[in-house]
């Protein structure tokens, strides 16, 4: 079960910027992407497409997927120029 | 060249300014247009946002995905709201100093071409610094799409459903940009997320000007135009390859398109990858795609020649 910040404060307000982090979305998958390293380039192209951002960029350049978020819609795996991320069953 | 310009996906990494954990819907068109205005924005930034999808979604009280700043409002007034901290900020300048601020305004299609255009109108006309997104998804997604006045010519919705009286909607997309650009405000543009370099690019001259500026972007959205989440970024590429989306801007009532699309793809490649339009394909309604082709080709045409003349 997914805690979630009860606290309410006067007016609306919501106090902690960028507060989703709490909830992980990568419930929601489906399928996963998985990426291949050796055909990754490191273009990005995947990260710039990603609606969450739960794609991260590696300390060689390269990428890998922050699963907690993910909600698995295959953007990345569709628009990845060498083809290197594919979609496979949970 | 302009001050600033993005040339590369690498220096924008990093710059993300919303969290992940959002509750937008898988492959959403909406927040990769989001995310990338976001990264292309000049900081600081404060975020208006009217009642809309990315409301409902970026801000599941009591948590927020924005890490900046970020008001959200009733549907209509998102451009009012945006006229009136523009005006704090000048009285504060006036009292403390300098207070360098970068407005953005969010609305939905709904919110921008339908309930909000007279508040936008007004903020238009007073000449307010602010940048106003609307980002297009073409119906009411969030209360379960309903056609609005950005719907185009023959698509399904729940309220203009195929059926024997009529072919989905029966008129054509009001153009927005047009009625934003006879206000002569400094800068106007379209743009798509899949073209990521034109639209973080357009966001950075959009701000560079001291006065109102307009971006309107195509968010596909693969729940209300029924196709495959993965599809997003492909059909929102298709439909700027089909000049189904004209990507163009008005710099000071100049006229440029910015993507040229020399040798256009069938209007009805964009159409059969949606479950909402893919019906004007049968050949019973080969008239309603007749119309709606005249009608692209008819603006682009226009496009082409109001560009013409100013080079």
């Amino acid at each position: 079960m997914v805690k979630v910040e009860t606290a309410i404060l006067p007016g609306g307000v919501v106090s902690r910027p960028g507060s989703t982090t709490d909830y992980k979305t990568g419930t929601w998958r489906v399928k996963k992407p998985t990426v291949d390293l050796n055909k990754c380039t490191g273009c990005l192209i995947c990260w710039i497409y990603c609606p969450e951002p739960a794609i991260l960029k590696r300390h060689d350049g390269k990428i890998e997927f922050n699963y907690d978020y993910c909600k698995g819609c295959g953007i990345c795996a569709e628009e990845c120029p060498p083809k290197a991320i594919s979609m496979v069953e949970e | 060249m302009l001050v600033g310009e993005v040339k590369s996906i690498k220096e924008l990494y990093g710059l993300d300014l919303i969290a992940p954990g959002h509750r937008a819907c898988a492959g959403c068109g909406a927040l990769v247009a989001v995310r990338q205005i976001l990264m292309a924005s000049k900081k600081p930034l404060i975020v208006v946002n009217a009642t809309s999808c990315l409301e409902v979604t970026s801000t599941p009280y009591p948590q927020t995905m924005w890490k900046v700043p970020w008001v959200h409002l009733l549907f209509e007034n998102a451009a009012t709201a945006a006229s009136g901290i523009e005006a704090a900020l000048k009285a504060l300048s006036r009292k403390y100093g300098r207070q360098e601020h970068y407005i953005i305004a969010f609305g939905g299609d709904g919110g921008t071409f339908d309930i909000g255009i007279q508040a936008l109108s007004g903020a238009l006309e007073r000449g307010h610094r602010f940048l106003y997104v609307c980002y297009d998804n073409e119906a009411y997604m969030n209360t379960g799409i309903q056609r609005s006045g950005a719907t185009p010519l023959g698509a399904a919705t729940t309220t203009s459903p195929v059926g024997s009286k009529i072919v989905g909607k029966v008129q054509n997309k009001k153009d927005l940009l047009e009625i934003v650009a006879a206000h002569r405000i400094p800068y106007a543009a379209t743009a798509s997320p899949s073209h990521w370099k034109d639209l973080t690019n357009k966001v950075r001259k959009a701000q560079s000007y001291d006065g109102p500026s307009f971006i309107h972007v195509i968010a596909p959205c693969n729940r209300g135009w029924y196709f495959d989440p993965s599809y997003t970024i492909k059909v929102a590429r298709l439909a700027v390859e089909t000049r189904y989306w004209p990507l163009y801007e008005v710099e000071n009532g100049r006229y440029r398109i910015t993507h040229s699309v020399p040798s256009p793809k069938p209007l009805e490649e964009f159409l059969k990858v949606q479950r909402r339009l893919s019906h004007m394909l049968l050949p019973e309604n080969a008239e309603v795609l007749e119309r709606l082709k005249a009608y692209v080709d008819e603006r682009w045409e226009r496009l082409q020649k109001l560009s013409a003349c100013f080079t």
